[in-house]
């Protein structure tokens, strides 16, 4: 697969990144290298491994289905870029 | 529609009855102030790091097995990735192929006799929050309270084939839920929300056409005209020639039609990778053996169970095991009173209609189920007539207690007694020369006459059969 500087701009969109014409030049090679690594990996021969989703081998740490109230609402909301006390305020989004 | 199948596939979000969230200890108490049940994980803080819900994780395995699905013993989570502020992480903890249940499939009723419908898989994920937009502030009021709840998100394979398939395996969906008590089914509020994916092909094609998804049909009704509608427009554009968008639409109930979200969508690419912040959830046999011998009866079968143990008729038995509390507590009095089909009269008569008109539950009762067979047992007995029975209902529903001590506290006792029954009718008779003459005469009909005249001035305490057996002899 080739990465254009074309598709970078996309994935750059998706992730609301702004990148000039020389940094997305820059990405798409780095981007290339990156699955150019990945390619060699896909030359193993992988044929009755399971796929492997974490290297932690430990089963799932599971909570207790209890609820518990740890802040405060001025706490949480005074992590908004603004707020009226209640509410995170946003640039309108519909 | 005779050149066309319609090809439906469903998928169900149900949000699961925990006290706590998916991956924090928020609560998820329904109607709190803003931001009151948010903490740094289910805002999205940075480093913040989410622990699952073992509740969670059991009810949405409970669900797939009552859905004869494969519960894997090591499913993951993924993140969907996409920008919307009541999703503060920037992505959702989803599921996608490795989810917790997988290939399955439910029984649903159609018409007079069944149909089998696949189950994909069953994934976990948690909800988004809400955000209230206020155009003349050009801003949005985001609340993080339902952010984080646990969701199980259900998808059929496309196995239906009219809009009213949908519904009922809709219904089937439902009711499992509620007899899992797993989650608490309301369509308005939101834990039960459906979405469907609508494709019409030509008869005997093997290919599926272009798919809709529609949205927003937030009530039963809802589903079945959303689907009607959209059968009918996919079927005009392909009929005059032209194409079927693959695309989301909205489906307006005041309008009646579904309208296309243009230009959303196009940007969706939600690029799913394994949540690094999450192990797989490792499960094991004896854990979901454990889980199988759990599950309650379930609504089919009880409803088979309904019909030969009880000999009730196919639609007593439908009626009756929808809602697990009424089919519990219509068990509970066939226990004080055997006599299943009069209970069952009764209970889909003047009971149902009672909880209908007040918009309640059979929890919020007084009326126990020994004093409701009760009930059922005088009239059956002739101590009170049916009109009586189902005239005092709501009210013993209401205050509870010994139906026999209220009406005879009431004075509403029939009169069995033909002495004094016959003076009555004497009454009648005297007070009618005409309509008795006419009786006599051989108009016969005027019998439901006189018994209504009785009756009035019994005010509905007579014994109709009494009654009929006095006139006679007497006129
Ligand atoms: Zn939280």
């Amino acid at each position: 697969m080739s990465i254009t500087p074309e598709r970078v701009a996309q994935i750059a969109k998706l992730a609301r990144l702004e990148l000039d014409d020389e940094k997305q030049r820059l990405f798409a090679g780095q981007f290339e290298d990156i699955l150019k690594y990945m390619d060699t990996l896909n030359g193993l021969d992988t044929a009755g491994t399971e796929p492997l989703y974490s290297p932690v081998e430990q089963p799932t740490p599971l909570r207790e289905d209890k609820a518990e109230k740890r802040f405060e609402r001025d706490d949480i909301v005074s992590n908004a870029p603004e707020t009226d006390g209640q509410f995170f305020i946003v640039p309108k989004i519909v | 529609m005779a050149d066309f199948e319609v090809v439906i596939g469903l998928e169900v979000h149900a949000q699961l009855k925990t006290e706590s969230k998916l991956f924090c200890s928020c609560s998820t108490r329904f109607g709190s102030e803003p931001n009151e049940n948010v903490c740094e994980v289910c805002s999205g803080m940075p480093g913040a790091l989410p622990t699952l819900n073992a509740k969670a994780v059991e009810f949405a395995a409970k669900m797939g097995l009552a859905m004869n699905c494969n519960v894997s013993l090591g499913s993951i989570f993924e993140r969907k990735n996409y920008f919307y502020p009541d999703s503060p992480n920037g992505y959702q903890i989803s599921q996608l192929d490795n989810a917790i249940c997988q290939n399955g499939y439910i029984e649903i009723p159609v018409g007079e006799s069944t149909k089998r419908v696949g189950i994909t898989r069953i994934q976990l994920e948690n909800d988004a929050g809400k955000s209230i937009h206020s155009q003349a502030e050009n801003l949005s009021y985001v609340d993080f309270n339902r952010t984080g709840v646990p969701l199980i998100e259900i998808v059929s394979d496309p196995d239906m084939r009219s809009a009213e398939q949908a519904v009922s395996y809709l219904k089937t969906l439902h009711s499992i839920l509620l007899y899992l008590d797993i989650c608490d089914g309301n369509m308005e509020e939101g834990s039960f929300r459906c979405d469907a994916n609508v494709s019409l092909r030509p008869r005997g094609q093997e290919e599926f056409g272009t798919r809709v998804e529609l949205k927003n049909m937030n009530s039963f009704r809802n589903v079945q005209r959303g689907i009607e509608y959209e059968i009918a427009r996919q079927e005009d554009l392909i009929l005059d020639g032209e194409e079927v968008v693959q695309e989301t639409r909205l489906y307006n109930a005041e309008k009646n039609i579904t309208a296309s979200m243009r230009g959303k969508e196009e940007a969706h690419d939600y690029r799913y990778f394994p949540d690094p912040d999450l192990i797989p959830i490792k499960l094991t046999e004896e854990q979901v053996a454990g889980w199988k011998s759990e599950l309650p009866e379930l609504p089919l079968e009880k409803r088979a169970r309904f019909e030969s143990e009880f000999g009730l008729p196919e639609y007593d038995a439908n009626l009756l095991t929808q809602d697990r509390a009424i089919a519990e507590y219509f068990e509970a009095a066939v226990g004080c009173f055997n006599n299943p089909k009069k209970l069952s009269n009764f209970m889909m008569g003047q009971f149902m209609r009672e909880l209908n008109e007040r918009s309640i539950a059979v929890a919020d009762v007084a009326l126990a189920p020994e004093h409701f067979a009760e009930l059922v047992r005088i009239v059956e007995e002739g101590m009170i007539s049916t009109k009586i029975g189902n005239d005092v209902l709501p009210e013993l529903m209401e205050k509870g207690g010994s139906a026999e001590a209220f009406v005879k506290e009431k004075g509403m006792v029939q009169i069995s007694d033909s002495s004094e029954l016959e003076s009555v009718v004497d009454e009648v008779i005297a007070e009618n020369p005409s309509e008795a003459e006419a009786y006599r005469g051989g108009k016969h009909k005027l019998q439901s006459f006189f018994v209504g005249q009785v009756m009035r001035k019994t005010r509905g305490k007579a014994n109709p059969a009494l009654v009929n057996e006095l006139l006679q002899k007497k006129l």
